[in-house]
């Protein structure tokens, strides 16, 4: 037992009562922010778009907030705590994918959609058939997602209150608050989006945005201190605490691993590495709750100017994840972190009670910064949940009940209506999910997401937006067999079955190698858009002459 | 209340104005930036997810201290991702943004084709 741990152990219920006020401060706050914005939210521009009136920076911020979630606080903090450099893939994966929003998404969406995704994929198509694919997949990738961030809150739950193996909390167990944060989690999101639409969303992003830019800052100065601001100690450190000696600062502990003598074992561990890296790199552009944030302000420039600010905004908080990881590997080391939790998800928070117990006066600062950590780490899931649900509630209410069932003939009262009524439906549903998913990290799970968005979602916006030929085939077919193949094979893959660390570690159907199905699905999302496009003899052209037009000058934007 | 028909009119309108010289310009000056661009830093990304594949011993050779090729190998992601998004910001405001603004304004304006020889000539590089 390290001596942090033991000093861990007896701070962490002194912490309890800290960190429910102050989440319970935060919760006060984001509901008072959703009451004022239900006021403002008449239209369904308001409840979908949130008036287009934010600017810039506020988007860019609220972009921050609805991206930077539970996988990248927590799980990638773990990863590297667990694991070394490996974890920082996940950070360059995360931002140099921004690059695709910037470039090739983000101005021309802003132009010529209104309030989902399958604006712009049905602009020049048949509608009822592109709108009812882009809501399945919509809504497919933001459960993966909402799984991931609640799971990552109910891990959290147990250190956060303190509850050890065979102690209780108001008479609950370690597993039954788990269980009872996500349903808390999960109730509260639903309040935000069906309350406060996407203006009281975008401010809850806001506020949790700065929090944890000032909770990450805070620490990576601390853990950073600690070394006389020397990272190369600090790196130093964090490899001699390991047990793994310079390896730890090198790719190949977590991903790629090389199995000395298994060649079939090296070759498909490395293939998922790529795999995982191509799927990072392209699913950004690809995920609903990111692209409806486009939609947040007036025009392209300022959607551009918001992606700008978000680039810098999340690259920052990505150094920081470098901080936080090694000094969680350092000072708080490997044993104690997956004492706590196996997939390492508590690694920030434990690296926070460490600092204060360092700096901040023993166990009582401990508490403190413990608590303040962890009430971050709530926010920050509260955040994207609440984006995620607003999505894909839009997308049910928009694409499928007002375009597909009505025909475009509801009326904007009534979708607003049933907008409301499928984030309850979406938010009940990840919540039962995620019970039962609680043993994957979080990271994981949403590359998971990332490589579902990849394949589905992303070949049909680029096709969409700069491929004349393209038509409702092809849309039908990228989105379908995009989503079909990258869900089909994570099935078949050893994340469901067939190893210790499956979803159903008991049983065995697997027979697809990788963990990741990015390097297969991608490449495939875009040859069935292909195929789909030049099997079919519907012509779009006309309407892309619009479509083009519209989307690179502006003209006639919503 | 998403799905406009247009008429045969605004149709060949928007067909027009896709013909334009103008807006023929700011669309090959927008695909000549955006699409070798993206080519570029996916390349440059996959480079280093290779190299972190397979090739671990360049990767781990120490360059200051502790820290080594892998590390700066991936401050040098950061690097590259800030001043491309710099660089398209400034690209897109001084060329493709006067133009686009130039073809809204007369499609705004009702200008059948929204073409303008004068301008098409002015605002050439």
């Amino acid at each position: 037992m390290e001596p942090h741990f033991l000093a861990a152990e007896a701070t962490a219920s002194g912490s309890r009562g800290l960190t429910i006020t102050l989440f319970l401060i935060f919760v006060a706050i984001t509901l008072a922010i959703t009451i004022w914005a239900s006021r403002q939210t008449k239209t369904a521009t308001d409840f979908y778009a949130g008036g287009r009136q934010f600017s810039g920076f506020q988007n860019g911020m609220a972009i921050g907030g609805d991206y930077m979630s539970a996988a990248s606080f927590l799980g990638i903090a773990g990863i590297i705590a667990l694991y070394g450099y490996d974890g920082f893939l996940y950070s360059i994966g995360f931002l140099v994918a921004w690059l695709v929003a910037l470039l090739l998404v983000a101005e021309f969406l802003r132009n010529s959609g209104r309030y989902t995704m399958a604006d712009v994929l049905a602009f020049r198509m048949r509608q009822r058939p592109v709108r009812t694919a882009a809501s399945i997949s919509t809504i497919t990738v933001s459960i993966f997602y909402l799984i991931a961030q609640m799971v990552g809150a109910g891990a959290l739950v147990s250190l956060l209150l303190g509850i050890k193996p065979g102690t209780t909390f108001l008479g609950m167990d370690a597993g039954t608050a788990k269980v009872a944060t996500i349903i808390l989690v999960g109730a509260l999101m639903i309040v935000y989006v069906v309350v406060g639409g996407m203006k009281g969303t975008t401010y809850v992003q806001i506020v949790k945005a700065v929090m944890l830019m000032t909770g990450a800052l805070l620490m990576t100065i601390l853990v950073l201190a600690h070394y006389k601001f020397n990272l190369s100690n600090l790196l130093g450190d964090a490899a001699a605490q390991s047990g793994k000696g310079a390896a730890f600062l090198e790719p190949g502990l977590r991903y790629g691993v090389e199995k000395a003598g298994d060649a079939s074992a090296t070759f498909y561990s490395k293939m998922d590495l790529l795999s995982l890296g191509i799927a990072l790199v392209l699913g950004t552009a690809g995920l609903p709750h990111i692209l409806t944030r486009f939609y947040t302000v007036p025009t392209s420039r300022v959607a551009r100017k918001s992606v700008l600010w978000a680039i810098g905004i999340i690259g920052v908080f990505y150094l920081f994840t470098l901080a936080l990881g090694f000094g969680a590997a350092a000072l708080v080391g490997g044993k104690a972190i997956t004492a706590q939790d196996k997939a390492g998800n508590t690694a920030a928070p434990q690296l926070a009670q460490a600092l204060g117990i360092d700096y901040f006066g023993g166990s009582t600062g401990g508490s403190i910064l413990l608590a303040v950590i962890a009430a971050v780490a709530f926010a920050t899931i509260l955040a994207v949940v609440a984006g995620l649900t607003l999505a894909s509630s839009s997308s049910l209410a928009h694409d499928f009940y007002a375009n597909v069932i009505k025909r475009g003939a509801a009326s904007e009262r009534d979708e607003v209506r049933v907008a409301r009524i499928s984030a309850l439906v979406i938010g009940a549903v990840a919540i039962t999910l995620s019970i039962f998913a609680q043993s994957l990290n979080v990271a994981f799970l949403v590359a998971l997401a990332f490589a579902v968005a990849a394949s589905a979602n992303l070949p049909a916006i680029v096709y969409s937006l700069f491929w004349g030929k393209f038509n409702t085939s092809g849309a039908v077919w990228s989105i379908y067999g995009g989503l079909v193949v990258a869900v089909g094979l994570v099935f078949f893959s050893p994340v469901v079955s067939g190893s210790a660390t499956a979803m159903f570690p008991e049983h065995d159907w697997h027979w697809f190698p990788l963990s990741n199905p990015g390097i297969i699905s991608i490449p495939l999302g875009f040859l069935f858009g292909w195929i789909g496009t030049v099997i079919s003899k519907e012509d779009d052209t006309d309407k892309y002459a619009e479509l083009e037009v519209r989307s690179l000058t502006g003209h006639g934007a919503h | 209340m998403t799905t406009e028909v247009p008429s045969s009119s605004s149709t060949e309108r928007y067909r027009a104005v896709q013909q334009s010289e103008e807006f023929q310009q700011l669309r090959s000056k927008l695909r000549r930036f955006i699409f070798p661009m993206t080519v570029a830093f996916f390349l440059w990304y996959a480079l280093y997810v290779l190299l972190s594949a397979y090739a671990r011993d360049f990767m781990g050779v120490k360059i200051v201290g502790n820290i080594n090729v892998a590390l700066l190998f991936g401050l040098l992601q950061f690097a590259s991702t800030f001043l491309i998004a710099w660089y398209y910001s400034r690209y897109a405001a001084q060329k493709l943004d006067p133009l686009a603004d130039d073809i809204r304004a007369k499609l705004d304006r009702g200008d059948v084709d929204g073409t303008d020889k004068h301008d098409a000539d002015g605002s050439a590089e």
